[in-house]
């Protein structure tokens, strides 16, 4: 105990000194994967990150940022527990952010409460995560936001009676499966059963797991799977397996449907609805000038998806803390400067920091795969406004904390 | 529980364990090397595949040639200029260089390729379901079956109705027996060798739609290819295959039955396999 409290005083001289040498500029430390199985993430973030900067060069006023990066390689945390550390005590940085996997901003959160060091969190999205330090907020979403507005939908818009949720075994995943159940039973639907699918660290193979779903023969089988890869994978197995002729609906958050790897599903994919906060289709001002730009960038094919929008709307949160405070990052100060933030331009729509939770409150869109052209588009078939984490409001298990 | 389509499933998995493994049973009863790099030749294989499919066009039948002709090759020349400076050595020397060998070759694909897994792009005849009369069912599983099944007659007749195969059962029985009888054992073992990587190699190509195929892949299924190898028994072709589908159909219903298990089942079987049969359920006692 002595240690720990020690390790903090440590912290806290260290921010003061921090604070005090470097008035105007101010230094973001983000910590993201950028090798391993989340590398594809880290840069979707990261680009997220340049093309706020690029798209809006004054946003940030007079005051200068610096960007110093860190690698959190696995999705165990332990390694973005390390770079916390080293940003924190070593590098002197104002702010963290960052945090593709639930894991990474777990770990690091007794951290950043000891330093006192606001944290942005641009993706890792277990529900409670805001609940485990003052010092965090977040930009991205919370699994409930898709899982509980997917649930509702598929009751209420698909009529479906009886759903398998088949998810990846680990924080976020069991949250997007109890998220999906309260909302689908809330409103009439039963969860016949629950299936773990191996872990985040790898894609494993679909075809056992969907196999046991199709078998129990229910209207909507909800998947979560970490984004990209997987999802590509779980496509794959769901046409593979012929669920769509046995009348199985293949539904889930957004996570399933990457923009950027929307192409290389194929015809699979066509069909499959989610819920989401962001796709690339979307039709905003905002959005339309960041597809445009990435598209110039990055190449014609390259799409930014719901990791880089998260990465431009933390900038955003950023750059009105940096200018509200004057470049002098005060802990307390930041936290007050987010709570009840609102940002008109996000691409995904009107956004606000929950001052109650610190959480994101946005849109969740329902979206169904159509094919235009030849190209894959997700076909808007619903809005809720301005959804708040329903974890928190429900105040349900580790979110009552 | 479908019967019918978790036991087509099962097989799959356990053919695609059968193609990679088998090379590394023979080279491991013929000259007693443990290859700990068995897999990373697989992983090779796998990145020849889906590089020339994407970048060159090739059809996927040729690009598994190609993979096969390419990992066998270089097989032939790290076993020429690497490994044969092993053979005598102990075993945990041997371990320690293949195990390395594993790393360097995870880190060049790593840098020369990147981190990302590697997706395989089926032809359109293998994609999809096919109707088998009484039970649909995915079409690429049903073809691996096919090519497991014929891989594994065609070895069979090799090593039971050819000379050479002869030569190979006869080394793997009693080494010292079989030189003195004239068999060139040295550049028997360079052949199987080859022959071993690049059946690795296919099966690196052909199991990346259900394995995956990262640069982490060598590691990932070591203890897999291991286990097929020890259940099976060494230098053992029929020992092999019905080892593989053995635990390739155990692993699918455990997956299905109890999906909290994960792996563990897989260890706890073997385990139990190898305290009842030390040798291998099918290996012969003394070989």
């Amino acid at each position: 105990m002595k240690a720990k409290r020690l390790l903090a005083l440590a912290f806290a001289a260290a921010s003061l000194a921090a604070a005090s040498a470097g008035a105007q500029t101010v230094r973001v430390g983000v910590v993201l994967p950028l090798t391993g199985v989340g590398a594809e993430f880290g840069q979707q973030v990261d680009r997220g990150i340049q093309m706020f900067m690029k798209l809006n060069p004054d946003a940030f006023g007079p005051y200068k940022v610096e960007f110093v990066k860190r690698d959190s390689k696995n999705p165990s945390g332990a390694e973005a527990k390390t770079a916390v550390q080293e940003l924190i005590a070593q590098e002197k940085v104002d702010i963290v952010t960052g945090f593709v996997y639930s894991p990474d901003a777990i770990a690091s959160a007794p951290l950043v409460s000891a330093a006192k060091k606001p944290m942005v969190v641009m993706n890792a999205g277990t529900a409670w995560i805001t609940n485990l330090s003052p010092m965090i907020s977040r930009v991205s979403f919370s699994m409930w936001h898709s899982g509980y507005a997917m649930g509702e939908a598929s009751a209420k818009l698909l009529k479906a009676k009886t759903a398998v949720v088949g998810y990846t075994d680990f924080p976020p995943g069991k949250d997007s499966l109890d998220a999906f159940k309260r909302g689908f039973e809330t409103n009439g639907g039963k969860v016949i059963d629950a299936i773990p699918m191996g872990g985040p660290g790898q894609v494993p193979d679909f075809t056992p797991f969907f196999q046991r779903a199709k078998d129990k023969k229910p209207d909507v089988f909800y998947v979560f799977v970490p984004s990209g890869d997987h999802a590509v994978a779980v496509t794959k197995a769901y046409a593979a397996l012929g669920m769509r002729q046995a009348g199985i609906k293949l539904i889930g958050p957004g996570d399933l449907t990457p923009d950027h790897k929307l192409q290389e599903m194929g015809d699979d994919a066509v069909g499959l609805i989610t819920a989401h906060h962001y796709n690339a289709d979307l039709d905003n001002p905002a959005n339309k000038r960041l597809v445009a730009a990435w598209r110039q960038a990055y190449g014609a094919n390259a799409s930014p998806d719901f990791m880089a929008v998260q990465g431009y709307d933390g900038m955003a949160a950023i750059a009105h803390v940096v200018t509200t405070l004057k470049g002098k990052i005060d802990p307390d100060k930041a936290q007050e400067a987010l709570k009840g933030w609102k940002y008109a331009d996000s691409p995904r729509g009107p956004i606000m920091i929950d001052p109650q939770t610190r959480d994101i409150v946005m849109n969740e869109y329902l979206s169904e795969l159509v094919k235009v052209n030849g190209r894959l588009v997700q076909k808007n078939i619903g809005i809720l406004n301005a959804v708040k984490d329903m974890c928190k409001e429900l105040k349900e298990g580790k979110c009552a904390q | 529980m479908d019967l019918i389509s978790t036991l087509l499933g099962g097989l799959a998995s356990g053919m695609v364990l059968f193609i990679v493994s088998v090379g590394l049973s023979v080279t491991m009863g013929l000259m007693g090397f443990v290859n700990l790099a068995h897999g990373a030749f697989a992983m090779l294989g796998g990145y020849v595949v889906v590089y020339s499919m994407r970048h060159w066009g090739l059809p996927f039948a040729a690009a598994l040639a190609l993979g096969f002709v390419a990992v066998a090759l270089l097989a032939v020349v790290l076993e020429r200029t690497l490994y044969a400076r092993l053979y005598r050595a102990s075993e945990l020397d041997q371990v320690l260089f293949t195990i390395g060998l594993v790393f360097v070759m995870i880190a060049l694909v790593t840098l020369g390729v990147g981190p990302e897994s590697q997706r395989v792009v089926l032809p359109h005849w293998l994609d999809g379901q096919t109707d088998l009369g009484f039970i649909k069912y995915r079409t690429y599983s049903l073809a691996l079956i096919l090519a497991g099944s014929l891989l594994m007659l065609a070895l069979w007749l090799g090593f039971e109705r050819t000379r050479i195969g002869a030569k190979i059962r006869a080394a793997v029985d009693n080494r010292r027996m079989a030189e003195s009888v004239g068999v060139d054992v040295g550049r028997l073992f360079t052949l199987t060798f080859a022959l071993g990587s690049g059946l690795a190699a296919v099966g690196g190509g052909l199991g990346a739609e259900i394995l995956g195929l990262d640069p982490q892949y060598p590691l990932r299924y070591l203890a897999y290819f291991l286990i097929v190898v020890a259940v099976g028994g060494m230098g053992r072709v029929t020992g092999v295959f019905f080892a593989a589908l053995l635990i390739g159909v155990l692993d699918f219903v455990l997956k299905i039955e109890f999906p909290k298990g994960g792996t563990m089942f897989i260890y706890a079987l073997t385990l139990v396999f190898l305290l009842a049969r030390p040798q291998g359920i099918f290996g012969r006692k003394g070989a």
